[in-house]
Parts: structure tokens; sequence; C-alpha cells
């Protein structure tokens, strides 16, 4: 049988692909310019090969904020993704309830980053904070602006109070799924928690906990205004992650040529860690089928 | 193993039940004998795996008890009663190899792992899959999942019952055949209490020594498969049981006579005068075609179906079906239709009427 090739369809993709190159490939293309060259302003460019890639990959400060930047992601990964999955699977199944706890799981979710900054920016603080005005009358010496370790407090659990629900929602969206009749067969082999946790919620879980981890590391890895508004990467460099520094590299010291090395470092970075995340995952799954 | 004791047990899934009509399962009594073989029949949605799951834990009945032997087990828990339960869609845990699946319900009551490695073997022996006891449950097609679920409900030995909720839906015909055979022989190798739900009466009558019909929510009538062909005590049951099933004839009934529109037909017995709506029923397989005895009928159709043949008929405005031996030539001068006396039952609203033996 003779198919009619007709490739007229690709016309339809075009304006998708105009829209795309210059809200993203035109602008990065930019910013590799800017890594490749030096430049004293004038648009005048003077051509410096790897040298800022150079100077980036042996920068101690890039690989203190990298350092701290991992160690970020991993702590909120490690409260998130257990802490979620707990409030799902506790979550009423159905009814009025099932609605509320979804309507207030959801709120945390529709702030605007930099208000939710703002709110614990306030909320933490000694003298007209809630939580810091509470903990000092408490005896408990918190103060975030001033002690390193008050201060990765506050952004974590500020993280984990933003971005719990996501994972939340997205587990119970997969608890749902499971029809009636596991736990049912669970009952009746006499199964035990755990083991209905380990061997049905879990296994029907996963598909949607690999995205929320996904998107719970690439979120965090890049994560910029929150911390932002709250410390400012303060006290010192204490939590200056990768995008604090940037900006401060970018538009504080006026350094675009190491900034836009920089940038496409931790933009190569990210896709490659997404990358290999997702293979090992989708190739977990593929050998379960054999 | 025990006895299973149900007492005024009834269940309905609103929270108020008011009228009858609201209940899934009317209230009723009933005794599942221990090591007893039991079919439980009836047609999609008349109660039958409310009742199982009432047995098994799963659902708390409204109203009633549920005694294993002599101890109560309303309130307990499924994992209480160590029951065995198969559905009627493969239940198997995925991430788990066929082997894992089989020794699940073992390793969660500690069991020995000599004894759940011999035992596992044995059950895969039975169920035709000891070449793929290493693989992935996941990936296999539904009929080797429900024979992993079947094997999962057969596995423990010690079990109180098992509960089986039309178990061969997915399975194809001869592999139905084959484990059928195999649970017969299970039981008896272990005479463990068996309610086998389903809608199939071939597989009920086989399966079973007992069989217990369910209509809207009633047992109907529990008994041999003989006792339900020949003494249907509800016209359900007589419609359900047979293939055709039963005739049913409004008629007067008038001490050893029915009057079918003003016909008369000889009854095996006498019976008192009744009262509300009277019926006759015939088995197919009592009637037969006469060249003038009996009732008039006008023939509609025959239906060669191999051993016999099938006519259907009309009799006094009402449908008739009648089982002709293979050799009989049908011709036009069987007018009529004759039927055995004693065969005949009497129904009044729907229930079989015990006659006086004809003196």
């Amino acid at each position: 049988m003779n198919k009619t090739q007709n490739n007229k369809a690709w016309f339809l993709v075009l304006p998708v692909l105009v829209v795309v190159a210059f809200s993203a490939v035109l602008p990065l293309m930019t910013v590799v310019n800017y890594a490749l060259n030096d430049t004293f302003g004038n648009n005048q460019f003077f051509w410096v090969g790897l040298e800022w890639f150079e100077e980036m990959v042996t920068s101690s400060r890039l690989h203190d904020a990298l350092g701290r930047q991992i160690l970020f992601s991993a702590i909120i990964l490690a409260i998130e993704v257990p802490l979620g999955i707990y409030i799902a699977l506790n979550m009423p199944k159905s009814g009025f309830w099932a609605s509320f706890c979804l309507v207030l799981m959801s709120l945390p979710l529709l702030i605007p980053f930099n208000v939710v900054g703002t709110i614990w920016q306030i909320f933490g603080r000694v003298d007209i904070g809630l939580l810091g005005h509470t903990l000092a009358a408490l005896g408990i010496d918190y103060n975030y602006t001033n002690d390193p370790f008050d201060a990765w407090m506050t952004v974590i659990v500020m993280d984990v109070w933003h971005w719990t629900s996501l994972v939340a929602l997205l587990a119970y969206a997969g608890l749902q799924s499971i029809p009636q009749a596991y736990y049912q067969a669970a009952k009746i082999d006499q199964a035990s928690r755990w083991a209905v946790f380990r061997y049905i919620e879990l296994p029907k879980m996963q598909g949607v906990l690999l995205i929320a981890i996904l998107l719970r590391f690439m979120d965090s890895f890049m994560i910029y205004t929150e911390p932002f508004v709250v410390t400012g990467g303060g006290p010192g460099n204490a939590t200056t992650f990768l995008s604090i520094d940037l900006v401060k590299m970018a538009i504080g010291q006026f350094d675009l040529g190491p900034a836009a090395a920089f940038s496409l470092m931790y933009f190569l970075v990210i896709l490659l860690v997404s990358w290999v995340f997702f293979t090992v995952m989708t190739n977990l799954d593929r050998q379960e089928q054999k | 193993m025990a006895q299973i004791t149900l007492k005024n047990l009834a269940h309905s899934y609103s929270p108020n039940p008011s009228k009858d009509a609201d209940f899934a399962l009317k209230e009723m009594d009933h005794v599942w004998q221990d090591g007893g073989a039991y079919a439980l029949l009836g047609s999609s949605g008349c109660g039958k795996t409310t009742l199982l799951n009432i047995i098994s834990g799963l659902l708390r009945p409204s109203q009633g008890r549920v005694l294993f032997g002599d101890r109560d087990v309303t309130d307990a828990a499924t994992s209480e009663r160590n029951i065995a339960q198969v559905f009627q869609f493969p239940v198997v845990y995925d991430t788990m190899t066929v082997r894992d699946n089989l020794a699940f319900p073992l390793r969660n009551r500690g069991m020995d792992p000599k004894y759940i490695a011999d035992r596992v073997q044995a059950i895969a022996q039975m169920i035709g899959m000891e070449a793929t006891l290493n693989r992935k449950a996941q990936g296999l097609t539904a009929d080797a999942k429900q024979k992993i679920s079947l094997g999962r409900g057969m596995v423990r030995e010690d079990v109180n019952a098992i509960l089986f909720d039309e178990p061969l839906t997915v399975i194809d015909p001869h592999m139905k055949w084959e484990l059928r055979t195999q649970l017969k022989k299970l039981h008896r190798d272990f005479g463990h209490t068996m309610i086998y739900v389903t809608h199939d009466q071939t597989e009920a009558l086989t399966f079973a020594d007992k069989v217990v019909v369910m209509y809207d929510g009633r047992v109907v009538q529990m008994g041999t498969p003989e006792e339900l062909f020949e003494t249907p005590q509800h016209t359900f049951v007589g419609y359900f049981i047979g293939s055709p099933g039963m005739n049913l004839l409004f008629a007067q009934i008038d001490g050893n006579t029915a009057h079918v529109q003003g016909q008369a037909v000889a009854l095996g017995a006498s019976y008192a005068p009744l009262a509300g709506r009277t019926q006759i029923g015939i088995r197919p397989e009592y009637t037969r075609l006469t060249a003038g005895e009996g009732l008039p009928v006008s023939i509609k159709r025959v239906e060669d179906v191999g051993r016999h043949r099938l006519i259907r008929a009309e009799v006094l405005g009402q449908p008739l079906s009648i089982v002709a031996p293979e050799g009989q030539e049908i011709g036009a001068d069987l007018t009529h239709v004759a039927f055995a006396p004693e065969k005949i039952n009497v129904y009044a609203d729907e229930w079989r009427v015990q006659g006086e033996a004809a003196r």
C-alpha cells in the first residue's frame, strides 16, 4: 500500500520552534558567547577560549557552593520524600476531609516563591517573628542572621514546608490508583502493615515517586528566591547555593565571563544528573518486567 | 478447621437500611459444615461476594454473628480468621517472583523456610508453574496471574476455609477443567471447607457436594445437585439449574389436579387449597410429545444439541421447552405434550409447596 507522504505538518511546529529559539536557544547562545570571550563593555569582545571554564573548574568558591548545594538537595530529598509518602498514606481516602486535605496541601504550592521567603524571613525573626520569638522565649539561642546552623535549619524547614505537599499529592494520586482487591488479598495473606507498604503501595507508587524525586531534585538544585529573601546567602557564605553565588558573580561583581562559564556548567550538571537519574530508574523498571 | 455458622446474618451497604430492598443480604441462618465442598450459585448481584467477604472478615455484617466452631469471629480481623480467599480477578505482588508470591502467606505466618520451600514446590506443581517460579510476577498473562492467586489461596494447609470468588473467570476452558479437578483433589486430600462462588452451574455441580443457590440476597436452597434438579424449592432454582431451566406454567391447583387454562393436568401428589400465584414446574426432560395425550402444543423451533433435541414450543399461550430423545421423529401428528405426574412441582408465590402423597 502506498502511503501518501506529506510533510506539511512540520510547518505547524514552526511557530513553537521560533518561540523556543527566541526564548531559550538565542539567550543561551549569548551566554556561550560571554563564556568564551572577555568584554570590557561597549560590545567589545576578546576571545579567551576555555580560560573562564578552567578558572571556574578550579575555583574553590564554586566547589564550596556546589558542596553546599549537594548537601541541601540531599537533605531536603531525604526529608520530603519519606514525609510526603507518610502524609499521603495517612490522608483520608474519600469524603469531605479528603477534599479538605487536598486543598490544604495545595496551599503552600500556590504561594509565590518570594512571598514564601518573606513569610519565613519574618516568621523566624527573634524580635517580631512568631517562630523566632517563641524559640527565644523557650531559652533557645536561635538567630538565623548570624548562626550558620540556624540559617540552614530555617532554609531547610522552609523548603520542607513549601514542597513536601508536592511529593504528598503525587504519592496520594499513586495510592488512590491501587485497586481495593490488593488490600483485601493482603489481609487474606495476613500481611503486616509494612509488607503492604513494601509490596503493594511502594511498587504502585514507583512511577509518580520517580517524577516527584526528579522534580524536587531539579528545583532544589536550582533554588534561589527563598533562601535569597531569608538569608541573602549568609551568614557569610553559609547558605550561598549555586544560583545565589551565580547571581552574586554575574550581577554583583559583574564578572560576566566566569559567570557565563559557571552557568553553562551548572546547566550541564543538572541535565546530566537528571538524565542519569531518569535512565537508572527506567532501567530498574524494565528489569522488573523481565 | 471449623464449622462456619451464620446467625441472623444480614448486610446492607447503606448506613440506615429501612426497607427490605436496602439489604444486599437478607436475614439468614446458615451452617457450612466443616470439610464440606460447597458451591455458591446465583446470578450476578445476588449477594454472593458480599456473603464471602463477610465470612472472610473483609466486611462486617450490619447484623448477626459469624461463628467459626464455637468462637464468635464477627469482630475479628481477617488476619485472625486464618482464611484463604481467591478473587475473581488476579491479584499478584508485581515486584515479587512467582516463588515469593506463593510463599508470601506462609512467610507472613513465620513458617520454617524448609517447609515453605517444599510447600511452594508442591503448589507450583499443582498449578503447573514450576518452570516460571523464578520469574517476576509482573508481565505474566492474566491466567498465569490467576493461577498464582489460586496457588496463594491453597498454600496454607491449616486454614479454616478456602473461599473462591469466581476464580476461573479469566482462565481458558481447558485449564479451567484441569484446575477444577485439582481443587477437588485438594479437597479430598486435605478436607478444607471450601466455598466456591460461581454463576456457572456446570462449574458448581461438578465441584461441590452441596450447592447453595442464592437469589436476591437470600439463600433459596441448599442441596445436592440431584435435589436441586428434582425438587427446586424456589422457581429461581428451577429456572437457574438445568439447561434449559424448568418450565413454569400458571395453573389452578385443586387436590391432585392442576388446571392450566381449564385443561386438567394430573399431579403426583395432593395439595391443600393454595393462595397466591400458583404455578406448576416441570423439567423439559420429563415432558414428551404425544399424538393426543396431554395438553395441546404448538412447536415453534427444534434445536439439535447433540445428545438430544430441544423443542421450543407454546402450550396454551405459555412458552414450554421439551427435550426429545435423539431418534424420535418429530412429525405433524405430535400435537400434544404430556408430563410425568410425579415429576411435577407446585409453586405458590415462587416457593415450592410440599404435596401429600397421593393415596
